[in-house]
């Protein structure tokens, strides 16, 4: 029985070392960040004598980063709570009324339409939204809360099995509607599914490339991966201004995650084992 | 009257919602569909053409260079995240110390943007190993791979290294609902911990391979991300996944209906891949 309560080495020694590999290529790209170009040449990995805080100027200025966060905040903020507001509600609606035939088939056609990929879509999406006018910020945000309903609604029909109808039917007799039965009643009874759904939103919007890729034609519009890339024949030379806009690109999220690390992995998981 | 009510919100709650998903998901689907029968290139008019899209495609190498590598890269990507991320979540799970330290670490990558760490991995491979290999005068990595015809590993390392965090976090979930005690019964009829794994871990995480197996192999089929930030597809085509070169000659090179024709395609393999997937490992579940 001591065997138990006795620290592995094994595991240690391969978590050290596999941790050495996470933690190694984001090292690499701060020191790249803070040199300037004689640096570099000379050394990737040292600590500079100097350290070239310049570069983060530099960035910014070149992609327009704040107004590129601002882009990126935006587009993951409103995506992320239409999606709870109406995710939640329609899930409610098809757990409360699987018996019947539409809401039944409504429920297998979302689920359904989580096996078609996104390149059958894309060709025809992106001129259906340009004539629309919509081939932009807003329309991106259309497309999260439109493109997530596959997998939200299957996590909340699961999650509304377990939430008992007592309290609902309670509020009926009292003369409740429908309506008012969801907003305080069910929604509040739903917020640790809520919070998944926010999450896994909020990463997915956040960290997404293709869609405002595809969506996106005003540069003006651009979140910030896309900048990256928009903006990658103007780095080329520059490796150092290069990694200081990567790096600030990564940094909301990176903070984001130190603070709320358990919560968002929590949540993750349990959208993930549904 | 009360029912009536009742049942108008239910719908007033459901059908805006499944209006919108029609037309913002299925109707350009079907119209891909449409589409892909004729000869439009996205501008003028345009004649149904009936199977000559889906017959050009037998023929294009370059469509078939792209399936081929888009599934070699997915079938090894697939395998080698579930041997990683299960060896972390196993070692994860040991009693070892700082396990929170640990366990934020290995989930980091996960909240990063693929594109940009693609963009770092390619720092890696083209500048800082070629250098380090030159001063070690090891003149087979001397060069940046992703140039030559082992460009595809280099997509393999970085996806690896960001896909492990999802998986590791699902295998973890999975390891923690097996109880202490079946563990010290097996103890005490003597297996080994080569013997424990195979005949008691992995048949009661069984639920958790699969999930891990369809969203690894989902995902790496569509692979996309990985391919802009390295290699752009190169050297030549060699690294064109199929979700690239339906972006770059469907919306750049005015192939619009002949890249439909692919994205059909596409679309059966992948329904086919999930559905052979989930049958084969259904069944081999063991329910604790």
């Amino acid at each position: 029985m001591r065997k138990h309560t006795q620290t592995n080495w094994v595991a240690m020694a391969f978590l050290i070392v596999g941790s050495l590999c996470i933690l190694f290529p984001i090292y690499m790209a701060i020191m790249v960040s803070v040199k300037n170009p004689q640096e570099l040449a000379q050394s990737v990995l040292g600590i500079p004598s100097q350290f070239h805080w310049d570069n983060f100027q530099q960035a910014m200025a070149v992609t327009h980063y704040f107004h590129t966060f601002l882009n990126s905040l935006f587009i993951t903020f409103f995506a992320v709570v239409l999606t709870v507001l109406t995710h939640s509600m329609v899930a409610y609606a098809i757990a409360r009324n699987m018996h019947r035939r539409f809401y039944r088939y409504l429920y297998n056609y979302f689920f359904a339409a989580m096996f078609v990929p996104f390149p059958i879509l894309m060709l025809p999406l992106v001129r259906q939204m340009s004539h629309l006018g919509l081939a932009d910020r807003v329309g991106l945000i259309v497309l999260y809360i439109v493109y997530g309903i596959s997998q939200n609604v299957f996590l909340y029909v699961g999650y509304l099995k377990s939430v008992p109808l007592e309290l609902e039917e309670a509020a009926l007799v009292d003369g409740a509607n429908r309506w008012r039965i969801f907003w305080s009643v069910v929604f509040p009874l739903m917020a640790p599914m809520n919070a998944t759904v926010a999450i896994l939103t909020g990463l997915w919007a956040w960290k997404d490339f293709l869609l405002p890729l595809v969506m996106l034609s005003n540069p003006t519009q651009y979140t910030l991966p896309l900048v990256q890339y928009a903006f990658q024949s103007q780095y080329s030379t520059n490796y150092s201004l290069a990694f200081a806009s990567y790096l600030l690109a990564l940094l909301p999220m990176v903070i984001v995650y130190i603070f709320c690390q358990k919560w968002i992995v929590n949540n993750v998981t349990k959208g993930a084992i549904k | 009257m009360k029912s009536l009510r009742n049942s108008l919100a239910f719908i007033l709650m459901t059908v805006p919602m499944a209006v919108l998903f029609f037309y913002f998901h299925t109707w350009p689907a079907m119209h891909g569909i449409v589409l892909s029968f004729t000869n439009w290139n996205g501008f003028g008019p345009y004649h149904f053409v009936g199977l000559q899209n889906y017959i050009d495609l037998l023929h294009d190498k370059q469509i078939r260079h792209a399936y081929v590598f888009t599934f070699e890269f997915a079938i090894v990507t697939t395998i080698l995240v579930n041997i990683v991320s299960l060896m972390i979540a196993l070692a994860l799970n040991a009693k070892i110390k700082l396990s929170k330290t640990f366990r934020a670490i290995f989930f980091l990558p996960y909240v990063l943007s693929t594109l940009i760490v693609s963009f770092i991995f390619n720092f890696l491979f083209s500048n800082l190993i070629p250098s380090i290999a030159q001063n070690l005068h090891l003149t087979v990595l001397a060069q940046n791979i992703l140039g030559t015809q082992w460009a595809w590993v280099g997509i393999v390392i970085v996806s690896v290294w960001q896909g492990a965090s999802f998986n590791t976090l699902l295998y973890l979930a999975g390891l923690q609902t097996i109880p202490e005690d079946v563990y010290e019964a097996s103890n005490i009829d003597g297996a080994s911990t080569w013997m424990t794994f195979w005949r008691i871990t992995f048949p009661l995480i069984m639920p958790f391979f699969t999930i891990n197996m369809v969203l690894a192999a989902k995902s790496y089929l569509q692979v996309f991300d990985q391919v802009v930030g390295m290699t752009n597809g190169g050297p030549g085509t060699a690294t064109q996944s199929n979700t690239f070169v339906i972006y770059t000659n469907g919306l750049g090179g005015g192939e619009l209906a002949y890249q439909s024709a692919n994205a059909v395609v596409f679309l059966i393999i992948l329904v086919c891949v999930a559905m052979i997937q989930v049958r084969m490992t259904r069944g081999r579940e063991v329910q604790f």
